[in-house]
């Protein structure tokens, strides 16, 4: 298992940085659409997620930062 | 090609992550983006099960257009509660606030961007302290974002009592938690159309972890008793979740996401969600979501416990949010978007109305309520269910 993860690694390092994008920059006008956004309205995104938070045994990965919210 | 020395105390857990890191930085140097210049106004409103919960939110970010971006937000929960807990205990509704300021940096550097960041939270009986440190990288032709994050917040937990007459805090109880999370980011450009993202978290607590107040039912002969809850003192927990959103053929966007999360607990969780965003015309945008999430419960909860704990480490617990159940979200989103031309220093502005409408179904928490006035009752309540209906109103503007 490290094996394999340090030869990934080791092939990144060295054709990481020269890989060929794929989606050229005059390509990603859909990708630029504010509606691609994943949060669109943080202030929004961040409260609901705060909702969630304070009513669930899950926590995290939900793209927002950890902020101590007291919820007890 | 710009190469960057780092000086890193390696440790052998460490080591995979600073492979990484070096990764990250020896690509070429060119422009990542910082966040937009914006300003945000929000009036939020939460009506659920015996809880209302209203305030403001605003949120101000302003950079120097080339490396810098600070910003500042003011958050406020205005609380009303009878929640089914405080009627289970015939406790009387109760008012609080509590008051979150934020404020943190970004600072941009060829393809990366630091963050920083430090947010304090204070309630009558809870006061938290965060900080927050994130690197994130665009690399392979900007197709990926990697993105790293760590935040240390420490809390401080009191208990309000009657004090001579007076309602404040009680001098006989002060108790702390140190919360840490480890977190780690990939944004992947798949196609013209499709965008992925996968993010992990690990959180780790450590102190005191429940709420004071609250109690775990326990059978004292043919009727039910109260104690105050029995916590381990610490916890640990990860999530792993993946976004993806896809631009369809006409101008519209579909999202999908889902998230696995388990911890030390014994709770193992889901959720997912799908989303349609449409704009109409050039001003107009609408979104609809739903969101379904599912957990299982916590070792060491129980909706009527069989004995009364008996020392520290015999753990007890009735907080509903630590029972088996599941939640579903409908929600609604309306932006009307307008000065899209610019006027004097703006360049854009919108007008936004979110409604979530959730509805939760416990497994094994019942209304405890039931068996006030008929002890036959004890264990045998309905399950407890109950709906909230989330309100959000905010005005957004760019400059």
């Amino acid at each position: 298992m490290r094996l394999i993860i340090s030869s990934l690694l080791l092939a990144l390092i060295t054709s990481g940085c020269t890989i060929e994008p794929w989606v050229q920059p005059y390509e990603r006008a859909n990708l630029a659409d504010p509606i691609m956004s994943f949060s669109r309205n943080p202030v929004s995104a961040s409260y609901r997620n705060h909702v969630f938070e304070a009513r669930e045994g899950a926590r995290g990965a939900d793209g927002s930062q950890g902020g101590g919210c007291g919820c007890n | 090609m710009e190469v960057r020395v780092v000086v890193v105390v390696v440790t052998k857990a460490s080591r995979y992550l600073l492979a990484s890191l070096i990764i990250v930085l020896i690509c070429p140097a060119d422009a990542a983006v910082l966040p937009e210049d914006r300003t945000d106004v929000l009036s939020h409103s939460y009506k659920g099960g015996g809880i209302e919960i209203s305030g403001p939110s605003v949120l101000v970010r302003k950079g120097d257009a080339k490396s810098f971006s600070a910003y500042a937000n003011y958050y406020v929960d205005n609380i009303s509660s009878a929640s089914i807990d405080v009627q289970a205990l015939g406790a009387s509704r109760y008012q609080e606030s509590r008051v979150e300021q934020s404020a943190g940096f970004d600072v941009l550097h060829g393809k990366s961007i630091m963050s920083f960041g430090y947010t304090n939270s204070v309630e009558n009986d809870y006061v938290a302290n965060t900080y927050h440190f994130g690197i994130s990288m665009d690399m392979f032709g900007d197709l990926t974002t990697v993105s790293m994050g760590y935040a240390q917040g420490q809390d401080q937990i009191f208990r309000t009592a009657l004090v001579d007459g007076v309602r404040g805090r009680d001098p006989g109880f002060n108790e702390t938690a140190l919360r840490r999370n480890y977190s780690l980011g990939l944004s992947q450009v798949v196609s013209k159309n499709l965008l992925l993202g996968l993010n992990f978290e690990s959180i780790s607590d450590e102190g005191y972890l429940n709420n004071p107040y609250r109690q775990y039912r326990y059978l004292s002969g043919s009727t039910a008793r109260f104690e105050t809850e029995v916590y381990p003192r610490t916890r640990t927990s990860n999530a792993l979740s993946l976004q993806a959103r896809y631009y369809l053929p006409y101008r519209a966007a579909i999202h999908y996401q889902e998230r696995l999360f388990n911890d030390d607990w014994g709770i193992v969780a889901s959720d997912s969600e799908v989303g349609y965003t449409h704009p109409f015309g050039e001003n107009l945008i609408l979104e609809i979501r739903y969101r379904l999430y599912s957990q299982t419960r916590a070792n060491f909860y129980s909706d009527l416990h069989a004995e009364k704990s008996s020392q520290a480490l015999d753990f007890r617990a009735r907080d509903k949010e630590l029972s088996s159940y599941d939640s579903r979200t409908l929600g609604l989103v309306v932006s009307y978007e307008f000065a899209k031309g610019g006027w004097w220093f703006i360049d854009k502005a919108s007008l936004n109305l979110a409604y979530d409408y959730i509805k939760f179904d416990y497994k094994d928490f019942r209304d405890a309520t039931a068996s006030k006035t008929d002890a036959s009752l004890v264990g045998n309540e309905p399950y407890y269910q109950f709906s909230a209906n989330v309100l959000q109103l905010f005005f957004s503007v760019w400059y």
